[in-house]
């Protein structure tokens, strides 16, 4: 909503530099989005008159202009629009002119001809928001007068406020300056329309009725009359242009004035043409149809409100567009003004469902004030000049309109939930200027909330208006003393953990985002089922990720292709899938995916052994398995205490083409749910022997189909308890080793907790771990 | 016969110091304090001198052989520092050329920001609570005070995912829904904040994104007001941004707090900035949340947490937190 400070000072003597004002508006809850000070930048912008026009014999979009700017002398100019003809006065800034971009006009040439001045749209010099061609001034100018002085405009302050949905009032320039005055404490006033009335009483020339009184609640009309139509007089015009509106005629522009002055929006009828000069306010039929003004057929809905005829013909879609065959025009006799109070649900969908949203459209969406109707009616009457008169009387039929309940506001509770030490005075005083007039009933107040605040209905609504006229900025800070202890959970934590680990391991944390486009799922080997986005404004965005993975390799594919390779990333995420029973909500569970481009599986199951260990995982198995997606002979599934927690290996050479990744990837994929669900973390003090230990290496040739891990636990079986520990300390291929075998070194640690071992004791392990695996695998011993 | 021992010592210091390595002078030591030495045979002969005449001797003898141990000493000394050196030098290395970029992995700034927006609340007594990201309308809208149909809806580019009845399931907008949550599962007193991702229907460019992230804080208990809000978010501008920082409350409108206001934050002297959304928690999201709204009452308030990470390391594009170049990751 825009306003000019000229236009609010006609409700209250509001005083104060532009900038303070705006502050105020902002601490009043209208935020000031912008704030432009007019008719500072038309200095050196005079009227011109077009003499010719003719084209630029060396340019298509540019034409050449001769003008009169006020010596009689023809000047030359070309200028980029086409919307005039030889006659038209429009603006012209002279050679100096400082345009509100900053640019400074000069004489230039374009394509070989000179240029002496440039022809301006009113976007360029901020009257309004038309771009699309050059301000066309009205023929009552003159060629060399100053624009300022031509179009009467004095200096002034635009405001664009941004408006809240619970501030219908706010949508009027009377509504802001009610606020104004009541935070600068000056009185507040809307002036009485002067208008005269006579000739017949309204009942004698027309009738109305609400057939729906759950579609209108109050639907009123009038007759004006010694109205002419013709142009408005320029201030008006001024003002609804500085406010966004594109003038139009009298009528129009009076009845957008009034809107955009007191909130009310209206339509005029031609009550010649509305048969029988009656109005029936009632919910369309289905497949009903009008002709709006804009001159499209319209099929209508059960939940379009219409306004129809005496013949029950609808010649109105209500609050959205009047219909064509009651416009008013030059031979219009007797107008009827009617001004109306709307379901707002009701104009909200059929002026979505039209695509037809107004201005008007939007102030019966939020709510109209239905006892403005009167005053509103009177000030269009009054603003179309002294020849326009009323007939006598109204013409006032009510539906169901919103109840105008008292509201019972607790001082305790104003207190409890602002944190102030107001009384019953303090409160009435604050809440009487913005129009809620109270009175003091025992410890506590009734409120009676004013007609134009419709969003207003409970107490908390009245405590957030006394806060805001009080001021947000008066209210003393205090800090609450937390009850609880302020901590993460262990599952976060662990989180955390898992984020420092994988960094300490040098990778770096990536965040795709979560959407994928159609088949990235199935390229990467994953089922096809991902949950889908239903209105996704990209098809790159329509399917949510039911694995980090595809988004992981997207990122190592973007980043190849700026020749950044040997990536070592992780991403710790949701993924979202379709649970194995409905249930309310999709599977989302968290998961955190490491992968190392240019590593083979080796390096990744390294990553997996510091993250157990950091976790305090101690028992683990990788299990071969070939998952999909994964590299068929390179991958391991993890299990933790029986539980597949995730996979680790290579990813499928097949899965990298698709995705256009040229490196080997080595790649952790863990369900950080089920892990972490797993116990884990706590380690109990295990006491070690005092006694001198014993070492054995053992170098075994095995198939290359044997697992290193079935060796060694077959080792760590044989040895029994006397085993302290054991590890794989060579892996050999070649000469002399059998073709399709390897050998494999473990050194075997044993000790016992209450003597030295003999030698006697460690031979025998010796000779029974040798049997032991050189009979299970058919292995044969090195020496 | 003092000086001949005196001209002995001063033989003896020649070879001793012209020694060139431990070896001679090893032979060096035999020579001069062996059995064929000197000063070993004048010791025999002492037994035949005149007990005045061989106190006196002896006494330059011992005195001789002290100076000669201690000479030998010195140069053994030396020498022995001298192969030590050279041991040593064989083992020179040049450290930088070990300096290539050994590094550790980087946290993303999106959780940079986040963990620190964690401790500092978990340092003011909040727990960390969290929601999922793909939510029910009810819990997104209808208990945060929306009901269908409401304009307020508009303000929200929802995006709706194919799951359940249509429209009933969304991804979230915001992170109020965990609110909700929290109210359902815990008892009150709630000191809590919720960070969290989520979505709009944005079309990316500088300052948006379809994904994003947000920070919300909910306190829920018996006497909480609209002064506590305010003091909170002062402490907590104070604390995040900078000791002089400063914020104001705007009255603003959001159909689950009220009153409801935005908050700005500015370095004195700077211009106000927009930082996030605020209020008391409405009455009908209290009951939502199972609550009853004249024993318990409570604030909320909650702000992107992308341009905080934007803001701290002078980033001047979303996209860049979410196109994972690596060029970029590996900077913070």
């Amino acid at each position: 909503m825009k306003v000019l400070l000229s236009w609010l000072k006609e409700f209250a003597p509001i005083d104060g530099e532009p900038d303070l004002i705006g502050e105020q508006l902002s601490e009043l809850g209208l935020a000031v989005e912008n704030m432009v000070r007019t008719g500072e930048h038309l200095e050196g912008v005079v009227v011109a008159k077009i003499l010719d026009l003719r084209p630029h014999p060396d340019a298509d979009r540019i034409q050449i202009v001769e003008v009169d700017s006020g010596d009689g002398q023809p000047l030359q100019i070309c200028c980029g629009a086409f919307n005039m003809s030889p006659g038209d006065f429009v603006p012209l800034a002279t050679i100096g002119t400082i345009m509100p971009n900053g640019m400074e006009i000069s004489r230039r040439k374009l394509r070989g001809e000179w240029s002496n001045g440039m022809l301006c749209s009113g976007a360029e010099i901020d009257l309004g928001d038309d771009h699309d061609g050059i301000l066309i001034l009205g023929s009552e100018s003159e060629q060399g007068t100053p624009l300022a002085d031509s179009l009467g405009i004095e200096s002034d302050v635009l405001y664009d406020l941004e408006v809240n949905p619970n501030r219908p009032d706010a949508m009027a320039v009377a509504g802001v300056a009610r606020d104004l005055a009541a935070y600068q404490k000056v009185p507040f006033k809307i002036p009485v329309p002067k208008v005269s009335e006579k000739g017949k009483d309204v009942s004698e020339i027309l009738k109305a009725e609400i057939i729906s009184p759950d579609l209108c609640g109050r639907f009123a009309v009038r007759v004006i009359d010694g109205i002419s139509i013709q142009d408005s007089p320029q201030w008006l015009k001024n003002r609804i242009t500085a406010l966004g509106m594109r003038p139009v005629n009298n009528v129009v522009d009076v009845s957008n004035y009034v809107m955009l002055e007191l909130g009310q929006p209206s339509h005029t009828f031609d009550l010649g043409c509305v048969t029988g000069s009656e109005f029936k306010v009632r919910w369309a039929a289905d497949g009903e149809e009008i002709v709006t003004l804009d001159g499209v057929a319209r099929s209508l809905t059960e939940q379009d409100g219409v306004v129809a005829d005496g013949s029950d013909l609808p010649i109105g879609i209500a609050g959205v567009m009047g219909g064509v065959s009651t416009e008013i025009s030059e031979s219009t006799s007797t107008v009827a003004l009617e001004m109306a109070w709307w379901n707002p649900a009701a104009i909200a969908k059929t002026s979505r469902r039209l695509g037809l949203r107004s201005e008007a459209s939007a102030r019966f969406e939020r709510g109209t004030d239905p006892e403005i109707i009167d005053m509103a009616m009177q000030r269009f009457c009054e603003l179309l000049g002294p020849e326009a008169f009323l007939s006598p009387g109204i013409i006032d039929t009510k539906g169901h309109l919103p109840a105008g309940d008292k509201i019972k506001v607790r001082v305790s509770r104003v207190n409890g939930i602002l944190g102030t030490d107001l009384d019953q005075k303090d409160i009435l005083r604050i809440l009487d200027p913005i129009g809620f007039k109270g009175e003091s009933v025992d410890q506590d107040i009734d409120v009676k909330v004013p007609s134009f605040r419709p969003d207003t209905s409970s107490e908390i609504d009245v405590i957030e208006e006394i806060a805001r006229i009080y001021g947000y900025e008066r209210i003393v800070k205090t800090v609450p003393k937390s009850k609880t202890f302020g901590s993460l959970t262990l599952k976060q934590s662990d989180c955390r953990l898992i984020r420092t680990t994988m960094v300490g391991l040098g990778l770096d944390e990536a965040m795709p985002i979560p959407f994928l486009a159609p088949g990235e799922l199935e390229n990467a080997g994953l089922e096809s089922d991902g949950i889908k986005v239903a209105n996704p404004l990209v098809a790159e965005e329509s399917i949510m990720r039911s694995s980090l993975r595809p988004g992981l390799l997207k990122t190592l594919a973007y980043n190849e292709s700026h020749r950044l390779t040997g990536l070592r990333l992780f991403e710790l995420g949701h993924v979202y899938r379709q649970p194995d029973k409905f249930q309310a909500l999709p599977d989302e569970r968290e998961q955190l995916v490491s992968i190392l481009a240019g590593s083979e599986a080796g390096e990744i199951v390294k990553i997996w052994s510091a993250l157990a260990d950091a976790l305090g995982f101690d028992d683990y198995e990788l299990l071969t398995d070939s998952p999909p997606g994964f590299h068929a002979t390179r991958t391991s599934r993890i299990e933790v205490q029986g539980v597949t927690v995730g996979f680790l290996g290579e990813i499928d050479p097949s899965v990298l083409s698709l995705f256009e990744v040229n490196e080997r990837v080595a790649c952790l994929e863990v369900d950080i749910d089920d892990l972490l669900s797993i116990p884990h973390g706590h380690r109990s003090y295990a006491p070690f022997s005092r006694y001198p230990s014993s070492d054995i290496d053992l170098a075994f040739e095995v198939d290359e189909g044997v697992s290193s891990n079935e060796v060694k636990k077959c080792l760590q079986e044989q040895a029994g308890p006397l085993l302290v520990g054991i590890h794989l300390f060579d892996i050999f291929r070649g000469e002399p080793v059998a073709e399709g075998r390897r050998s494999l070194a473990f050194k075997l640690r044993l000790q016992a907790d209450d003597r030295t071992l003999t030698n006697v004791e460690v031979a025998e392990v010796h000779g029974e771990c040798i049997k032991s695996v050189e009979k299970k695998f058919s292995a044969k011993l090195r020496s | 016969m003092n000086q001949d021992y005196d001209l002995h010592l001063e033989e003896a210091k020649g070879k001793i110091e012209g020694s060139f390595d431990l070896e001679a002078l090893k032979k060096v030591e035999v020579e001069l304090l062996g059995k064929k030495s000197v000063t070993t045979q004048a010791k025999r002969s002492l037994g035949g001198l005149e007990p005045e005449e061989r106190r006196e001797l002896g006494l330059i003898l011992n005195e001789t052989r002290a100076k000669l141990e201690e000479m030998l000493k010195t140069t053994r000394m030396k020498l022995e520092s001298e192969v030590k050196g050279e041991q040593l030098e064989n083992e020179r290395l040049d450290l930088t050329e070990f300096d290539s970029g050994h590094r550790l992995g980087h946290r993303h700034v999106v959780t940079q920001t986040w963990e620190r927006l964690e401790d500092l609340f978990i340092g003011m007594g909040y727990t960390v609570s969290e929601g999922p990201e793909i939510e029910d309308e009810w819990h997104n809208f209808g208990a945060l005070n929306f009901p269908l149909g409401h304009p307020a809806r508009d303000m929200y580019d929802t995006l709706y995912v194919e799951y359940g009845d249509p429209m009933s399931t969304l991804l979230r907008t915001h992170t109020s829904p965990v609110q909700i949550r929290v109210m359902e599962e815990e008892e009150p007193p709630i000191y809590s904040i919720m960070p969290g991702r989520v979505f709009r229907s944005d079309t990316a460019d500088a300052t948006h994104m379809p994904v994003f992230h947000q920070i919300e804080a909910l306190v829920v208990d018996r006497d909480i007001t609209f002064g506590d809000l305010a003091g909170t978010i002062e402490v907590f501008t104070s604390a995040y941004f900078g000791k002089d920082f400063e914020s104001r409350l705007r009255p603003s409108y959001f159909p689950f707090t009220e009153p409801s206001a935005e908050f700005d934050i500015r370095h004195p002297g700077g211009k106000w900035l927009e930082l996030g959304g605020c209020g008391m928690v409405h009455p009908e999201v209290l009951k939502a949340g199972g609550l009853d709204p004249e024993e318990w009452q409570g604030f909320a308030f909650g702000f992107g947490l992308d341009r905080l990470a934007l803001m701290r390391h002078e980033i001047d594009d979303l996209r860049e937190l979410f196109r994972n170049d690596y060029r970029f990751l590996a900077q913070f």
